[in-house]
């Protein structure tokens, strides 16, 4: 408010209006960023060749499979198939942003480590976003609800991933208790 | 002085473990492979840096201990499990080793290359059982020498001391931190002969159970596989490839892609004649190079090409399919009307592959006959990380980090291409995200040393997933034909398998009569059990890409003969269960062709066990099908056993058990993973997977198209059963990918009364409920 009146009145000679700035600012795992390039250019490769944020993956154009998956104002969303210029404001959580600042691991993080719900590890990141989602939405999921995860494993992960979401929802409701 | 005249011999190869003093007062032992008499390697090869480990094991002077992990882990766990083998030897604090992937270990040896850590596969089931030759020995010995260092430090003899933990203990019980004495014991004499291994009471780590060693950088997200690998300056290159591998470019417009803002430059390649597939380009391409990966992608969307085909353009699955099953279907010729007259005989099998007893001629007198016949689809690999790789070709030296199952493979290719030495060559090769075969083939490599050098700079390959699953060294489709005939005693006295495949050696410099062995076992089941058997070979024509798959030739024969004791179990109307037990008879060693012998009631075990477990004594009762298989392969033993249940035309897999015998088990947990990861891989692809190709091109471009079973399809659970043994370790990566299709089948059969002969599975059954 202070700063619209400011810009409003007449500048004095000693101060400089600050000059709009370009580009779309979007807040990524609690920090602010601005893509000033090309608005269509897909969430995944701003994430990963821009920012070298590299745990969400590449693993197919449409994002079938899952690996690409990040949460866009807590949804999950691929992010090869979404642009940029759709983001603008957005708060975005990849794989990275899951733990807590001191490097705790989040509730469903550890429960993948004491799982071991691992197979090459390429997928995980994806396995973990979508299995948040589906933890924000049912805390105590049913085996119906968790079968409706999109993802794709071909290490063949899924009984133990499915371990892990039920151990990570009993850890999650210990918590809150 | 005289001149030897007589042809000297080649130089001993040798492999002999070395020690050396490392920076800072390490103790750093590896193992080399050397030709006697070499000279030692210089301690400054082995910096601080990494990926410069020179060795397996590094002890640093506070006491923490760094283990190179030498095979490439795709999946399979050997980055935990190798590296505990060796820590087990040296009584290391576990809490307190880290490991570190070593990229290819390679030296110069007179313009040759020598290989500094041994064995470096992986994926293929060959690391576990590697490393217990091996590194054992390099544990063992970095735990002599700490313990001379502190025998000479206490004045007292080594044979009074122990080891612990990370430390030795002196007779009084003092405690000596391994870091403490890892100076001292770099400097002490190494031993003249191989130092004793430890007897298996006092392991404390092999055994046990350990959880992914890389589990906590993955689900942070801070695991760098190599397509997270980057140099400041590389371009980022995509590609076109020809929808024929031996097809080319007839028409093409760069413009507009090279006016896309970003893009540095649009090239043609193409495979270099003569050579291997695996070594040079898999196809003709046009390859995109820009700053960053979104403009490349814009660019490649902006090619204007016509590709012509070659002599594949004309191959279709179905017409392959059908020539498969007429070469299994013709009537064998007798060894006398082949002797007669070959000419005669144009289907003939490429091969007998076996041959015991007479099955002809007991065919004839038997009580009964069953005949079916099984078709399986070509399969793609459909790693999750596709194919990428990051290179930079200087002057005299090439990096790369590539996403590879084999990384003296690698070197090799980049070793003809940029005529280096071998030591002017580094392949890093972080973790890999699936191989199951595709990457010990490097073509992808091959682009990007090409692409670097045309473009003289750093390039970073990245294949779409539509180039993966369009381009890819394919498993072949086979038909298999079986018959067998039985005695009025029930007991199978003949049995003849026939099956017709494209061999993934053709086109790959084996010889003719060689082909066979990717395809059939020739130890698979019931050979040796089945007086009179015989196994042919008919080699399929065809100028598709084929290369190694997991679990091949194991997978596709498995789902034929362990579907087939059920339909003979059925034709006696008798428990299949019980065909099976009656077929393996008592606990014996049956001699395997080619040496070495298999124990049946090791693989009595595994099936007794999984039929306890699922219950089978409810077979006849229950109104959901149960389903049985088992195997033998390369000294490891496996069942499956599986439940399922059908609600219309939604198939249920409720419950599904597997049990394995693999000898000594270095991490239990790891093989729980390695075992339930194969099966529900298995099933997946028996239940949805099948690529086919039509004018020579593969259909299937998506996981849309090429669907791996989505969690829903899955089972929600399976119980894996690990039989304890003290024999040396089998590999176990896909050990469980052969029956569980066709326990699957088998229980689908019970539930559905369909017996499905043709995978894809749910297809098939679709089509015939």
């Amino acid at each position: 408010m202070a700063q619209a009146q400011a810009l409003a009145s007449k500048p004095t000679s000693s101060i400089t209006p600050e000059k709009v700035r370009e580009g779309i600012a979007v807040e990524i795992n609690g920090r602010p960023f601005r893509h000033t390039g090309d608005p269509d250019m897909p969430l995944l490769w701003y994430l990963r060749d821009v920012l070298r944020l590299t745990g969400t993956k590449y693993a197919s154009d449409h994002g079938l499979g899952g690996a690409d998956l990040v949460l866009v104002n807590n949804k999950p969303v691929s992010a090869v198939s979404v642009p940029m210029h759709e983001l603008a404001d957005k708060k975005i959580t990849t794989v990275e942003g899951l733990a807590a600042a001191d490097g705790k691991l989040h509730p469903l993080q550890q429960a993948f480590v004491d799982e071991d719900a691992i197979g090459c590890g390429y997928c995980t990141p994806g396995w973990l976003i979508a299995s948040l989602d589906l933890l924000n939405r049912h805390p105590q999921p049913t085996d119906d609800q968790i079968d409706q995860l999109p993802n794709l494993c071909r290490c063949g992960c899924q009984t133990r991933v499915r371990r892990a979401i039920k151990r990570a929802a009993a850890a999650m409701a210990g918590g809150r208790a | 002085m005289s001149r030897r005249t007589d042809t000297p011999a080649l130089p001993q190869r040798r492999r002999f473990l070395q020690v050396l003093a490392g920076t800072a007062g390490a103790l750093i032992v590896g193992v080399r492979y050397a030709e006697a008499g070499d000279a030692p390697v210089p301690p400054a090869m082995l910096g601080d840096a990494l990926y410069g480990l020179g060795a397996y094991v590094r002890i640093d002077a506070d006491g923490n201990v760094l283990i190179g992990a030498r095979d490439p882990d795709t999946g399979t766990g050997v980055a935990t499990s190798l590296p505990r083998i060796v820590a087990d030897e040296l009584d290391a604090d576990w809490s307190r080793v880290s490991v570190v992937p070593l990229g290819l270990g390679v030296e110069n040896g007179n313009g040759e290359p020598r290989w500094s850590y041994g064995h470096q596969l992986g994926g293929t089931g060959s690391s576990i059982s590697a490393a217990w030759t091996d590194l054992r020995q390099a544990g063992a010995l970095a735990r002599w020498l700490l313990m001379q260092a502190a025998a000479r430090r206490l004045g007292v003899p080594a044979d009074r001391l122990r080891t612990q933990g990370g430390a030795v203990i002196s007779p009084d019980g003092r405690r000596f931190d391994y870091g403490s004495l890892a100076e001292a014991a770099s400097k002490v004499a190494p031993p003249t002969a191989p130092v004793a291994v430890k007897t298996p009471d006092r392991y404390t780590l092999i055994g046990q159970p350990a959880g992914d060693v890389d589990a906590r950088a993955i689900v942070t997200g801070q695991t760098q596989f190599a397509i997270d690998s980057y140099f400041g300056d590389a371009l980022v290159a995509v590609l076109v490839h020809c929808p024929w591998i031996d097809g080319s470019l007839v028409n093409k417009d760069f413009r507009e892609a090279e006016a896309v803002k970003g893009v540095f430059k649009v090239v043609e390649l193409k495979p270099e004649p003569g050579l291997l597939p695996g070594e040079t380009p898999l196809a003709p391409s046009v390859a995109v190079l820009a700053e960053d990966t979104w403009s490349a992608l814009q660019a490649r969307a902006r090619l204007k090409l016509e590709w012509k085909p070659g002599p594949s353009g004309s191959e279709s699955s179905a017409a392959l399919e059908q020539q498969a099953t007429e070469l299994v279907s013709a009537k064998t010729p007798s060894a006398k009307e082949l002797a007669a007259n070959p000419a005669s005989q144009p289907i003939a099998p490429t091969t007998r592959v076996r041959n015991d007893g007479d099955v002809d001629g007991m065919a004839k007198k038997a009580a009964r006959r069953v005949d079916a016949t099984y078709v399986q689809p070509w399969l793609a690999h459909a790693t999750a990380e596709p194919m990428n790789c990051l290179v930079r070709v200087d002057k005299d030296r090439a990096v790369l980090v590539a996403p590879t199952q084999a990384p003296q493979r690698a070197w090799s290719v980049v070793q003809r291409l940029t005529g280096f030495k071998p030591d002017q060559i580094e392949i890093r090769v972080p973790r890999v995200g699936g191989g199951y075969g595709r990457r010990l083939d490097h073509d992808f490599v091959a682009e990007a040393v090409m692409l670097a050098k045309l473009a003289d700079r750093p390039v970073r390959l990245l294949w779409t997933r539509e180039e993966d699953l369009a381009h890819d060294y394919y498993r072949s489709a086979s038909v298999h034909r079986l018959s067998a005939t039985l005695d009025a005693k029930r007991q199978i006295v003949t049995w003849d398998q026939r099956m017709a495949s494209a061999s993934a050696l053709a086109r790959r410099g084996a010889p003719e009569q060689r082909l066979w062995t990717s395809e059939v076992d020739v130890n698979q089941l019931p050979a040796g059990l089945v007086p009179n058997y015989r196994s042919d070979w008919y080699a399929l024509q065809s100028a598709l890409p084929r290369g190694p798959h997991r679990g091949m030739p194991h997978v596709a024969n498995a789902f034929a003969v362990e579907s087939f004791v059920d339909e003979i179990a059925n034709a006696l109307k008798e428990d299949p269960l019980a065909t099976r037990l009656r077929l393996l008879g008592d606990a014996r060693q049956v001699p395997l062709q080619g040496g070495g012998t298999f124990d049946t009631g090791r693989l009595l075990n595994v099936l007794k066990l999984v039929a306890d477990r699922i219950e089978w004594k409810n077979w006849l009762r229950t109104v959901n099908g149960l389903g049985i298989a088992c195997w033998h392969m390369d000294g490891a033993y496996v069942a499956h056993a599986v439940e399922t249940s059908l609600q219309g035309q939604k198939l249920n897999i409720e419950r599904v058990v597997c049990a394995v015998d693999v000898g000594r088990v270095i991490n239990p947990l790891g093989l729980e993973g390695q075992i339930a990861g194969a099966t529900l891989d298995a099933l997946s692809a028996a239940l949805n997977l099948a690529v086919t190709f039509k004018d020579g091109q593969p259909q299937q471009r998506s996981y849309k198209d090429y669907p791996l079973a989505s969690m829903a399809q899955l089972p929600d659970a399976m119980d894996v059963i690990i039989v304890p043994g003290d024999r040396d370790p089998a590999g176990a990566s896909f050990l469980a990918m052969p029956t569980a299709a066709p326990a699957l089948a088998n229980a689908v059969f019970r539930v559905s009364a369909v017996r499905v002969r043709r995978l894809p599975l749910m297809r098939e059954l679709l089509r015939l409920l």
